[in-house]
Parts: C-alpha cells; structure tokens; sequence
C-alpha cells in the first residue's frame, strides 16, 4: 500500500501557480489600449490562429498561454453572452458578468483540479457617453488563479505583462487617435519582449472596438490595414 | 455558471434545446385537439424579388386578430445579417421570434467559427427551425418565411421560400408569402424582368403590395393619415439596407398612387 505524501496547501498552491505561470510566459503578451473613439487590442501573432475574438456587440475577449485552453474559455463567453441576450436583452450584456464568469471558472479549476489554466483573458468592453449607465470603457483582466482586477486607458496580459504595464505608464497618453495608440502598444509589446526587436505589420493581430460602428462594434484589421496605419 | 453546459458546436439554436431547454417554448402535446390555440396575432403580405444588383425584400405592416387589427405597424422584413434578410408571415408570435432566432444564429456561427456560413448554409438553417415548428403548426401557428441575401461568392441575389415543414425551394425569379400573396404574386408576374433596376424594383414591390392590400383585407396598404409605409430593404454586394422612409414615399406617392387614381380608383 503507498502511503499518500503530506503537502501543505501553501506549497501545493504556489508550485500551480508556479507552472501556470511557467505555461503562460512561453507564450507572446497582449496589449488593450483606449483610444479616441474606443479601445484596440494588439498581439503579436504570426499564426492564422486568432487571440482576439469578438464576444458581443460591445465586448472583446483576447487570450494568452495555451491556445486550446483560452479558445475554450473564448467560446464558453460567446456562449454565456448570446444566452444572456436571448434571455433577456442586447443591452444586459455586460462585460462585468462575464469576467466575473470567467474569474469564478478559471478559480474553481486552480483550486480543485491538478493542473490549473495556463491561460489569462481580457475582457474588454467599450462604451457611449451617449447612452446613461453605458458611458465608461472597462478593462478586465483575469489571471491563471482567477485574480480580476479592472483597468483604466491600458491593459497588459502574458509574461511580459509588468514590462508591458511599465512602458505603457511612461508613454500611454488617453484621447489619442487610433493610429498614435497603436503605435505605443506596438512600441510597448517591442519594449516587452526580450529581443526588442521590430515587429512586421503581417505578425500582427490587430482588432478594435469602435463605438462609431452600428451595433457590433467588434473590428478586425486586415493586413493592408495594419501596414498602412503604422506606416 | 460559465462551464455547465454539455453542448461543444457552433448552432445557437442547438444549444438553448440541449442546455438551456426551459428557454423554448414547448408546445408538443399541449391542446392537442385542433383549434385548441386561442386567436392570436397574422402577419399577412410578405414578397421578395431578384433585380439587377441583388435582392428586395418588402413588408406590408398590419396584423390581425380575427377580424380586427392586432397592430398597423408590424415590422414583417428583418436583416438577419449583413448579407441576409428575412420575412416572415403567419403566426405573429413564433414568426418573429424565429426571425430573432436566426438573426443570434448566424452572428453566434460567425463568432464561434471565425467565418460566415455561406448564403445557402443561412437558409438551411432556416429550414431546420421551420421543421422545428411543426409541431405548432400542426396546431394553426404556421409560420412560413422567405429568406433572401445576396451571396458573395457566386455575386448574386438569392431567395428561398419554405413550406410548414421545413421544405426549402429557390426561386430565380419572386416569391410572396402570407394572406396577399396570391394577389401580390399575380402583380409581380406582369413586370417582373431579372435586369430591373433598383429604382424600378421599389416601385413594382410598393405596386404589388398596393394590389394585395386592394383585394385582401388582412393585408395593409399605405396609411397614409398615419404615415405608415411598407417596410423595404435592398440587399446587394454593399450588404442589406433598409430604404429610408421618405424616398418610399416618394416612390408611393409619383408612381404607384397616381396610377391608381389615373384608372378612377379611390386610394
């Protein structure tokens, strides 16, 4: 018979948090950003794989670490969003409930189950001085351990998150057009990798949420659009 | 809360009947005997068309309770999304909650897959909800769509019309739907050609429409004390629009009401 092995919560906690943290760091970072007339989200990604997803007509989702792991929660959100829509109306969906969703599923999965999420989210959400109760863009960022927190004109996620939130206090400006808060998050993700190396335009995933749009807000930038806005 | 559910694909519709199956109305097995639906709200006349750049699809607005009106403002026509529209006649109720449906469809497709469905995947899965509601059809809530769009990769304006169950059928040329349909149908035969103009195709689908609310009573025709109009929209390769109110009017008012007073009619 073997006899079971004594671990102290404590231990048991920090070598998840540990290896979640391991798993997240091989991966490329994210940067969401508040500009003029909403919020871009930009990732470093050469593959057709996309990080960036759109949730609901005002709400973006984007993910690190383990892509099998982030697409799931990604779908799990759209799922979770139309519902909520269907049920009761466009309107009520809001990206509050949803990262308070997300936060108590990657939560339950850190603490109960042997291997945590190697994965963090951004829920974004963009807003409309126009309509009452609506007007604030929100920022959510969930971590591996299922630790949310809110964020105002910028947020980082992945392993170079700190350097990312670092750079971006010295250099991020609010009110900025799209095309000036792109290049600082762009300028960011180079200060935050390791090499610091330029980042072609066709290794960028790139999507917006444009409160000028009718209904879906969600943006995905092509290509052509990417080179010609950072020139 | 977030991680509940047992369905993994892509169909909205799918999964409300697998996870969420309290949020469909069941209507099997309730009131089974025939006539057993209390009255309840038509939509009446409903028609689509091919023309040069795409597809029109167009609305009369009244619905009816027996014999008195439910509502002088229904919308019938709704944009699914932005390549796709659908019109809905029959039973009120479920009619436009189908069109709801199918509208959360498409976008949660779109979202989960990354890609649109193509234009004739859309209408095959309106057919699946059709089909779905036959069981409440076979108790009088029938409700029988056209769906129109225009389809990208082939760069043509496509419409299908349904039957209770679920049946699907393309047409190349028009269809109407609803209680006007016959003589909406009937006026659309006499001008309908496949190179109509845009311009062209609003007037004979305000004609048409005129014709069916002169000879069906369900149908609605132009208020014009209360400055109710058919709904109309285009879809084309710049996607689904609704055409603005005032240039249906405009469009009502030169053409199809001088027409009619012209051979001593009284609209």
């Amino acid at each position: 018979m073997s006899i079971p092995f004594y671990v102290s919560p404590e231990q048991l906690m920090a070598d998840k948090a540990e290896y979640a943290r391991k798993g997240i760091a091989r991966g490329r970072s994210i940067v969401s950003l508040e500009y003029d007339k909403g919020i871009v989200l930009v990732a470093e990604n050469p593959s057709s794989l996309s990080k960036i997803g759109e949730i609901y007509d005002r709400i973006a989702f984007a993910g690190v670490g383990k892509f099998s792991e982030f697409d799931q929660l990604r779908k799990l959100g759209i799922r979770f969003c139309d519902v909520r829509g269907y049920q009761y109306s466009r309107e009520d969906v809001r990206a509050k409930a949803l990262a308070n969703a997300y936060s108590q599923a990657i939560g339950d999965v850190f603490t109960q189950q042997m291997k945590p999420l190697e994965v963090e989210v951004i829920v974004a959400e963009v807003g409309d001085p126009r309509f009452a109760g609506h007007e604030e863009n929100v920022m959510y960022r969930v971590q591996h351990d299922g630790t949310i927190s809110d964020h105002h004109g910028y947020c980082g996620i992945g392993g170079a998150a700190e350097r990312l939130e670092t750079y971006l206090k010295d250099h991020y400006q609010a009110g900025q057009p799209l095309g000036d808060a792109l290049k600082v998050g762009v300028a960011a993700l180079v200060a935050a990798s390791n090499g610091g190396a330029r980042i072609a335009a066709e290794r960028l995933e790139i999507c917006t949420l444009d409160r000028e749009r009718q209904d879906r807000k969600f943006r995905r930038a092509s290509a052509d659009e990417v080179a010609a806005i950072l020139g | 809360m977030l991680i509940r559910g047992k369905y993994q694909g892509a169909s909205f519709f799918e999964l409300v009947e697998i996870d969420y199956p309290h949020l469909r109305p069941n209507l099997e097995g309730r009131g089974a005997e025939a006539g057993a639906v209390p009255s309840f709200p038509h939509g009446t006349t409903v028609l689509a068309m091919r023309f040069a750049d795409g597809v029109l699809m167009a609305g009369d607005r009244l619905a009816t309770e027996g014999h008195r009106v439910a509502s002088r403002d229904l919308q019938k026509v709704y944009p699914t999304d932005a390549y796709s529209l659908v019109a809905i006649a029959g039973a009120a109720g479920p009619a436009i909650e189908m069109a709801r449906m199918l509208r959360i469809e498409l976008e949660h497709y779109e979202k989960i897959e990354g890609e649109q469905l193509e234009l004739e995947g859309k209408a095959n899965k309106l057919s699946q909800m059709v089909r779905a509601n036959l069981p409440a059809a076979m108790q009088g809530l029938v409700v029988v769509p056209i769906f129109a769009g225009y389809d990208r990769r082939r760069r043509l304006g496509r419409l299908w019309k349904y039957d209770v169950t679920g049946g699907r059928y393309e047409e190349a040329e028009f269809e109407s739907s609803g209680s006007g349909s016959l003589y909406a149908r009937e006026s659309l035969k006499k001008a309908w050609r496949a190179d109509l103009s845009r311009d062209e195709a609003l007037r004979l689908s305000l004609q048409a429409l005129a014709d069916a609310a002169d000879e069906d009573r369900a149908t609605g025709g132009v208020d014009l004390t209360r400055g109710i109009f058919p709904v109309v929209y285009f879809c084309t390769i710049d996607g689904a629009r609704e055409v603005p109110r005032d240039e249906i009017e405009r469009a009502y008012r030169e053409h199809v009401l001088v027409a009619r007073q012209h051979v001593g009619g009284s609209a």
